[in-house]
């Protein structure tokens, strides 16, 4: 009596100790260090951070059987805070993986940190050409663009539809300096001539008259920029307010009419050429998907920074599917990372495993008045644009 | 350089000018009056822009911010005034100095508080937002009504310091400030009201530049070194010091940045160098400034 009851009790035992480890197992941990507060780019970070939770929840919020758990940490826009914040969550909060940040200016902080502890690092926005080319590390992985991929197709296609000079103009700060270069580089090789160039002093000022006026002494057939946030805004507009926009064919990195600058650069943005990576308007059913979901969720367009926060989800799920749930290995994590092809918001995309930055399609477009306000229409479309090694030896 | 770019580039550096003007006429009347420099000049040019910011989101229109800036400027200038400066008359430039360098971190945080740490935009008002035909060339409505506004309020001031009572205690003050009293003048209660007025000025400024600039907190950091500048090269304690160091300042700044971009950001230093060798008190200096 006493025996049957024992084994019953050792064979329940060894049933609980089984059942064990997949009932209490630990949830798959990502850990995000974005700039939730302070500085130019709290925005970014939210709509980067909604759409990445939105992609992993679309997915079932699991992989085989583990649950995957977002972890948010606020770098306040400072490179020491979002280094700490990283430490935090790989050695306290045990994440799998790091994304971050969303402005060059903490970049180096988290690069380093992640190249150091061997933690895979997804970069959701960033665009430091050096981050995958010279600088590379085989632990952090770019899943938005390099300023490079994003301009250099640019030049040849103006150059093509009759815009033969050309006046540059962005801030004098390393993006600035890496977006002009690579317009230049495809403008000039395509027949077109560079008539001035301008770099005004990094920093919020975004009275655009003086240079303004230079550009319209220098009479060029167009002008490229790179401006983002306010400034960009201010630069639509006033190219618009000081009758430039007659005679003059604006065109720029596309977040010079972003969703999120277009309300306020009204009828300016008609005519405004941009080049980006992402436009709400692609017309395929994934981006169809995703902008449905976020506009009912958030009542706005999603921006190019929610497509690549969305993006970024779907990578990781696709990854974590590829290894199982298994993310002991961290090598064979970032393996799957460059083995995944998904069919993203802004088309197939693919981690380069020699540079490990994102292979993608660029898009150019255009500001058209329709209805009463200005859509974003695409003009043209450059498939699977990927970057040369630029010094990369992965 | 073609003609267009001369006129456009004297219409954006006048443009400039007279929101430094705005912006020195205040501080350096205060200071030729009472020696006293108070470096939260530029927390006031902020507030105002806020505030007028906020009063246009609410009443929908720019020229309720033209209003509420300035009000809200000059009230938390006297409130300042009541508070902290009163006390520091007496206590010593590097006092002053440095309590209301102290001010310009508090106003920065409280900003922040209030509004949070956003860039924002108070469009210019609907008959202003186009742009007119002026002398050959196309230029924004808008910064026509600044310069328009700066030339105004230059002859205002300058009909308000010559042809009032106000006036004459003010300038009386600023020749010589224990006479003026000893004659039984309030210097005191004049001193007051141009410190309010100055401090209006700025925060008409801010509300007058957001459509231009953009609103955000630590804008006033920007302004505050050319507005000292002006300042120093116009010599403090006269009207017509403030404007011309503006025009100088103004023009100094809007040439150097694209003429000689490589030194841009040393433009206005070099400027003041230069008046300085030359003119230690400034180009035109109250009689017994400081």
């Amino acid at each position: 009596m006493m025996s049957a009851y024992r084994a019953a009790a050792v064979a329940a035992l060894a049933a609980l100790l089984a059942a064990g480890p997949a009932l209490a197992e630990e949830p798959i941990k990502i850990g995000l260090v974005l700039p939730f507060s302070g500085g130019p780019y709290v925005p970014l970070a939210n709509e980067i951070a909604d759409s990445l939770a939105m992609a992993i929840a679309d997915a079932g919020g699991e992989v085989d059987g583990r649950k995957i758990e977002v972890l948010r940490a606020d770098s306040t826009h400072k490179p020491d805070v979002a280094q700490a914040m990283a430490k935090k969550l790989v050695f306290e909060d045990k994440v799998d993986m790091l994304v971050g940040p969303v402005g060059s200016n903490e970049l180096t902080a988290l690069f380093n940190f992640a190249n150091q502890s061997k933690t895979p690092l997804l970069i959701p926005n960033a665009g430091d050409n050096e981050a995958t080319g010279e600088r590379c590390s085989p632990w952090v992985l770019r899943t938005s663009f390099s300023n490079d991929q994003i301009v250099r197709e640019m030049g040849p296609w103006m150059v093509k539809h009759g815009y033969k000079t050309a006046a540059l103009i962005a801030f004098d700060y390393a993006a600035g300096h890496q977006q002009m270069d690579g317009f230049k580089r495809g403008f000039v090789k395509a027949g077109g001539t560079i008539v001035s160039e301008q770099y005004p002093p990094f920093g919020p000022i975004s009275d655009f008259g003086p240079y303004l006026a230079k550009i319209k002494e220098a009479k060029p057939a167009a002008v490229f920029t790179f401006f983002a946030g306010p400034p960009a805004t201010a630069l639509v507009k006033q190219f618009s307010e000081f009758g430039l926009k007659d005679q003059i064919k604006l065109a720029g990195a596309g977040w010079l009419i972003s969703p999120l600058n277009l309300p306020g650069e009204g009828d300016a943005a008609a005519g405004v050429l941009g080049i980006l990576n992402y436009v709400p308007t692609i017309d395929t059913p994934q981006n169809k998907a995703f902008q449905a979901e976020f506009q009912a969720k958030y009542h706005r367009t999603a921006s190019e920074f929610a497509a690549q926060g969305y993006d970024t989800g779907k990578l990781i799920v696709a990854a974590l599917a590829a290894v199982k749930g298994k993310t002991a290995d961290k090598a064979a994590l970032v393996k799957a990372l460059h083995s995944v092809t998904v069919q993203g918001t802004r088309g197939t995309l693919r981690i380069d495993s020699k540079t490990n930055n994102i292979i993608q399609d660029i898009y150019i477009y255009e500001g058209k008045k329709e209805g009463g306000k200005v859509d974003l229409v695409v003009l043209d479309k450059i498939p699977a644009v990927q970057d040369p090694p630029n010094g990369c030896k992965l | 350089m073609d003609s267009g770019f001369l006129v456009l580039q004297l219409l954006n550096g006048l443009q400039f000018a007279m929101l430094l003007f705005l912006l020195a006429v205040g501080l350096s009347v205060v200071f030729g009056m009472m020696n006293f420099i108070n470096l939260a000049h530029g927390t006031l040019y902020m507030v105002g822009a806020f505030v007028g910011f906020t009063a246009a989101a609410r009443l929908g229109s720019f020229w309720a911010a033209l209003v509420a800036g300035p009000a809200a400027a000059a009230a938390l200038g006297a409130i300042f005034y009541a508070l902290l400066l009163r006390r520091m008359q007496a206590a010593g430039a590097m006092k002053q100095v440095l309590v209301t360098f102290g001010l310009i971190f508090v106003g920065i945080d409280a900003v922040r508080l209030i509004w949070g740490d956003y860039a924002q935009t108070l469009p210019a008002p609907a008959p202003l937002s186009g742009s007119v035909h002026i002398l050959g060339q196309v230029y924004p409505a808008y910064r026509l009504f600044i310069i328009a506004l700066g030339l105004a309020l230059a002859l205002v001031l300058y009909l308000g310091l010559e042809r009032t009572r106000l006036g004459a205690v003010v300038r009386a003050g600023v020749d010589d400030r224990a006479t003026a009293a000893a004659l039984g003048l309030n210097v005191e209660r004049a001193f007051f009201a141009v410190f309010c007025l100055g401090c209006a000025l700025a925060g008409l400024a801010g509300v007058v530049a957001a459509p231009v600039l953009e609103i955000y907190p630590g804008m006033d950091m920007t302004v505050l070194i050319p507005t000292l500048i002006v300042v120093v090269v116009g010599g403090p304690g006269r009207l017509a010091g403030a404007f011309v160091g503006a025009l100088l300042i103004g023009m100094a700044e809007t040439f150097g940045a694209v003429l000689i971009p490589d030194f841009a950001s040393f433009t206005i230093y070099a400027v003041m160098a230069l008046v300085l060798l030359f003119r230690p008190r400034g180009l035109l200096p109250a009689r017994h400034a400081p």
